[in-house]
């Protein structure tokens, strides 16, 4: 928090309209944040925050929820929102789980979960564009709807996925690549892609327009459904793909808890990360980082000390401080 | 540019005669061309007979009273109302069953200042709004579009300060700033036609300078603009014709050059208060003390 003052008066009231300061004031301050953050849990319990293992276990742990608010950043972007990704993932590993035991191909099981989240995203465009269902109201019903049907189609079963070991997929997804999970390396990748497609394609580009101004989006002849409907696509894929991650690290697919815990922490970190709720402005970089702070909470407070009660309290203060952060730093610099 | 009165030396615009026989053709080619134009709402005739026409490079000022049917006549050209009767014509060819994305694909193109900009992007985002320069793959060829955004602030747009760059959010312009920069992206998007619906409501005096100076520019690209505003003073000063509406007639055409601003002001006050009005050209050129009169609609 100290250190955002430094910041606006480092860039004072003539250069506010500068490009650097007004594109990046907030994520810079939200950087910072990040680093305060963590200086203060390696100041409060060195013996833990300066070995190598609560980083390891943060890039395996992390990344499940990470992956959703990363591609999730975009559909808020857009102007709306999807609260059905962790019942995605649930939903995709039947997909999974039932390819994989009809051909015994766990590359298979792979593409099917995918394509399993892809249409569970499809089915919440739809629901929005077509049907004109707010996104909100649409996926907390999705929410429940694919949550059941994942419990119905299994039964409530459980299945031990311990056999996919032996596939060649298994070491990519969830082994270990110069020593850190390889779900770290994914949440990377999958970062710098929907980076690239939120600033660097015209998918990215209309959605910025649709969040911002719809009616200009309207005037301008940009295909607002088209593009809507295409990043629930994407979060249904990438958290179809978290939930394969996850499942197959544990080796078990549990249909009634996973991906239950990842709801608050993902929109956390996408709201941590500077993403305005009403959409138009957006960052993929603040996301991660945010995603980060909160995966780290919850260590951090056991390690310097503290009793696992104060972890609600923390949460709510780191997210309420770092939102502040945007909020003030957005209008002093772009106004 | 070519000067609206050079070419023609003849007809007084007189209201008391027929309108289309009447009115000076305009120079160049006709962009934009209206016949006998007639809409009614429910019952409520809310254009009768209407000719309009609008050449290249040129821009027509319209003004009238509330209710005039200044916007059901603009949305007749852009598309949104097809009229009752009479013809449209855009460079000479005959155009029907107009929609809006027809009237964009033709080259009209409306500027709305507020409702057609995103505040929180980039001043480059904006102009390529809807149209980005991209690879095959729908990548965004970003430094491309920053330099051409950079170089119409530069030329057109007049934004010379070092604090406005093309990474600049459109949150942090003014309202003549905005108008301009939605005025620049048309021109950039060879909009032949474009229409400023109120443009300069809600702007400074100094705002409303800007403005007008982007408007002049429309007219050295050789587009062609309709100005439509209820402000005599902001239309006179850029227009080459003001094209007076008075409940759904057009109740006169007036090249600026050839009546000042006192002049119609005088004629709108008479048209508003008795429905008609005398041309004080007419009065110029025959020295009659009594006019000729606009019988009401």
């Amino acid at each position: 928090m100290s250190s955002t003052p430094t910041a606006t008066e480092t860039a004072k009231r003539p250069t506010a309209r500068a490009s650097f300061a007004s594109s990046w004031a907030s994520q810079i301050g939200i950087t910072a944040a990040f680093f305060l953050l963590w200086g203060t849990f390696i100041g409060a319990a060195p013996g833990t925050f300066l070995k190598q293992d609560i980083y390891l276990s943060f890039a395996q742990t992390t990344p499940y929820f990470a992956i959703a608010a990363v591609t999730l950043t975009m559909v808020i972007v857009a102007g709306d929102i999807d609260l059905s990704f962790g019942s995605i993932m649930a939903l995709g590993m039947v997909g999974f789980v039932w390819t994989w035991e009809a051909t015994g191909s766990t590359e298979l099981g792979v593409v099917a979960a995918l394509g399993v989240g892809g249409l569970a995203g499809l089915f919440n465009g739809l629901m929005v564009t077509l049907v004109g269902i707010p996104s909100l109201v649409v996926t907390i019903g999705t929410q429940f709807l694919f949550r059941g049907l994942t419990l119905v189609l299994v039964g409530g079963r459980q299945f031990p996925l311990v056999e996919t070991r032996d596939s060649t997929i298994y070491g990519l997804l969830a082994g270990k690549l110069a020593g850190i999970p390889t779900e770290f390396y994914w949440l990377v990748l999958i970062s710098i892609a929907t980076w690239v497609i939120l600033n660097r394609h015209r998918i990215g580009q209309n959605a910025y327009v649709i969040g911002d101004n719809r009616q200009a989006a309207q005037l301008m002849g940009i295909p607002i459904r088209r593009t809507r409907v295409l990043l629930f696509v994407l979060v249904g894929l990438a958290a179809a793909f978290a939930g394969l991650l996850s499942s197959l690290r544990v080796v078990n697919f549990y249909p009634g808890a996973l991906g239950s815990g990842f709801f608050l922490p993902a929109l956390a970190a996408v709201f941590v990360g500077g993403t305005s709720v009403f959409g138009g402005r957006g960052s993929v970089w603040g996301t991660f980082i945010g995603a980060f702070m909160i995966g780290g909470i919850s260590a951090g407070i056991v390690a310097a000390g503290l009793t696992d009660y104060w972890t609600g309290f923390i949460y709510g203060a780191i997210i309420l401080i770092s939102v502040s952060i945007h909020a003030v730093l957005q209008r002093r610099f772009e106004r | 540019m070519p000067e609206p009165e050079a070419a023609t030396p003849d007809v007084p615009t007189l209201a008391a005669l027929e309108p289309a026989s009447v009115a000076a053709p305009p120079p160049g080619a006709l962009r934009l061309e209206l016949h006998g134009v007639s809409k009614s709402f429910g019952g409520v005739r809310v254009l009768s007979d209407v000719d309009f026409r609008v050449a290249a490079g040129e821009v027509v000022g319209l003004l009238g009273d509330n209710g005039a049917g200044k916007s059901t006549l603009i949305k007749i050209i852009t598309g949104v109302h097809q009229p009752d009767a009479g013809e449209m014509f855009f460079d000479g060819q005959k155009v029907a069953g107009l929609t809006v994305p027809g009237a964009r694909a033709l080259g009209i193109e409306t500027v709305f200042q507020e409702r057609a900009l995103a505040d929180q992007l980039p001043l480059w985002r904006n102009i390529f709004m809807g149209r980005p320069v991209v690879s095959r793959f729908g990548f965004l060829r970003v430094s491309q579009m920053r330099k051409v955004t950079s170089d119409l602030m530069g030329e057109s747009m007049g934004f010379t300060s070092a604090a406005l760059t093309p990474n600049t959010h459109v949150a942090g312009l003014s309202g003549g700033e905005r108008q301009g920069l939605a005025i620049v992206r048309a021109l950039h998007f060879e909009a032949d036609v474009i229409i400023l619906d109120e443009p300069t409501m809600g702007l400074s005096l100094k705002e409303t300078d800007k403005l007008l100076r982007f408007v002049a520019g429309i007219r050295q690209a050789k587009k062609s603009a309709i100005f439509i505003d209820h402000n005599i003073f902001h239309v006179y000063s850029v227009a080459d014709r003001i094209v007076l509406l008075d409940r759904g007639r057009v109740a006169g055409e007036f090249p600026t050059a050839r009546y000042t601003l006192e002049e119609l002001m005088g004629i709108m006050r008479e048209l508003a208060e008795s429905g008609r009005f005398s041309d004080p050209e007419r009065l110029r050129a025959t020295g009659q003390a009594s006019a000729p009169a606009q019988p009401p609609a």
